[in-house]
């Protein structure tokens, strides 16, 4: 790989966006977009100041992080330990895997009238939504990363004297961690994609709920500043996963730091 | 330290018997090396040894009853070194202290090293690494399984020194598995010859150290090679 391009800095990645931006902006001030079809960006940020001074967009990001966080912790956690143990205990493999993989192959929105049904259009359907789809691929990542973990540095530790925690915390875990942080990544999409069609559906709190109202009071500009905040905390949480990467995976050259 | 005594040793992978009826004493302190061609048994009869296999019949001693397999270090052909910790901590596992792994290290030339990730060493130094890990435990038996395969014939020629050196200050019980003949001359002190997973040959190399290619060095070699070679 290159590394010395003029391209391979840190302002690079953003031209284009930005570029995009002010073209919207500019096609809006000329007319040629309509503001009842998509307002521009300045519109669009005047939104979120004029909501941010009543307190509403900050009510509703922070109840939208909090179930996005909960869910995940959920789901993570049930994920994470479930590939633990069918990755390194055959009889919970071959007990669970079949079923898993089953149930895997639903689309998790899918559940959706089951959920309103068991849980109404209170927390615990959203929460159960993001844990159910955040679930997955932990669980297959991490199963798969433990079950390729290299059998030779296992035989290494156990002629080195490593005891079974041993081997699993300087062998196993380490070697299925590049596979874990890959699960994390992808569940971080799923979270807000599962937040995102559960608060459109029915809430009382929250971004879709904003875009709901909005939508009803033909706000456009509040309408795209919700899917504009969906993008800003999407971003947001793929960037604290990659932090995670470089700091747990920095013995790989593919992600230290020149 | 201890040695180690085969009595009748068979191994059978299904139907596929690798080893037969192999009656071999390892003393304790020596130098032992096994050659033959590839597919002879010599890696499994090392498996054997360091109790990673067990024997389909016969039986596997070590000579002091308080032998433990814990007191056996391998090094293997590839270096197995943990990419995800430094070169110190790689050395300083199962139990082995900070101080220890140091000295090892030092040992092997690579104190300079201890701070630096696997991957940016070079293949021997990687080996040499492998080689401290081996030694840091202060090991009575230690197994080699072609640890040198790998290496240039330079680097190799270096490591052969390095551990002949080391063998005779700490005097482990050694045994290399090797397919290079004058490797084994080199460095050990009698060279059994497997073929089809017997012994067909048990030699004394009765040569001075530090050993030069010299005619008496070639003629054990010719010896040893004509026997894999013939059967």
């Amino acid at each position: 790989m290159k590394k010395n391009q003029w391209y391979n800095n840190q302002i690079f990645p953003w031209l284009l966006p930005i570029v995009i931006v002010i073209l919207w902006q500019v096609l809006g001030q000329l007319n040629l977009i309509k503001s009842t079809m998509l307002p521009t960006p300045f519109e669009v940020v005047e939104a979120g100041i004029r909501l941010f001074q009543t307190g509403e967009l900050q009510e509703n990001v922070y109840i939208s992080t909090k179930r996005a966080v909960i869910g995940f912790a959920i789901g993570g956690a049930i994920g994470f330990l479930l590939g633990l143990f069918n990755g390194t205990i055959l009889f919970f493999e071959k007990l669970t895997d079949t079923s898993i993989q089953m149930i895997r192959t639903i689309p998790h929105l899918a559940l959706i009238p089951l959920v309103i049904l068991w849980f109404g259009i209170g927390e615990s359907a959203k929460i159960f939504l993001v844990a159910v789809g955040v679930m997955f691929p932990i669980y297959i990542n991490t199963f798969s990363g433990i079950k390729n973990v290299d059998r030779k540095l296992i035989e290494m530790g156990k002629v080195y004297g490593m005891s079974k925690w041993q081997l699993f915390t300087n062998i196993i875990l380490p070697g299925a961690m590049p596979n874990i942080l890959v699960g994390i990544r992808y569940a971080l999409g799923v979270t807000w994609i599962s937040l995102i069609v559960a608060e459109t559906i029915g809430a009382e709190g929250g971004i879709g709920y904003m875009a709901t109202t909005a939508r009803e009071f033909m706000q456009m500009d509040v309408v795209v500043l919700t899917i504009v905040l969906y993008a800003i905390l999407g971003k947001l949480s793929d960037f604290i996963a990659k932090l995670c990467e470089q700091r747990l995976l920095k013995w790989n050259p593919a992600y230290r730091k020149n | 330290m201890f040695g180690i005594e085969l009595q009748n040793v068979g191994k059978s992978f299904g139907n596929n018997e690798v080893l037969r009826d192999i009656n071999l004493s390892i003393p304790k302190g020596s130098f032992t090396a096994i050659v033959g061609k590839s597919g002879c048994g010599k890696s499994t009869l090392l498996r054997v040894i360091a109790g990673l296999e067990n024997v389909t019949s016969g039986s596997l001693a070590y000579t002091d009853g308080k032998a433990k397999r814990s007191d056996i270090r391998i090094m293997f052909q590839d270096d197995r070194l943990l990419p995800w910790e430094s070169i110190l901590k790689n050395v300083a596992i199962g139990g082995v202290g900070i101080k220890e792994a140091e000295a090892a290290l030092e040992k092997v030339g690579l104190d300079g090293k201890k701070d630096a990730w696997p991957d940016e060493l070079s293949g021997g130094q990687k080996q040499r690494v492998a080689l401290a890990r081996a030694l840091a435990s202060k090991p009575d038996v230690l197994l080699f399984d072609e640890p040198l395969g790998a290496l240039d014939a330079l680097t190799r020629m270096e490591m052969q020194h390095l551990i002949e050196g080391l063998w005779q200050e700490q005097k482990f019980t050694s045994v290399l598995v090797t397919h290079d003949v004058s490797e084994a001359v080199h460095l050990a002190d009698r060279v059994i010859v497997l073929d089809e997973g017997g012994i067909q040959m048990d030699k004394q190399i009765d040569l001075p150290r530090q050993r030069e290619r010299d005619e008496k060095f070639t003629s054990y070699e010719k010896n040893i090679l004509d026997k894999i070679v013939g059967g």
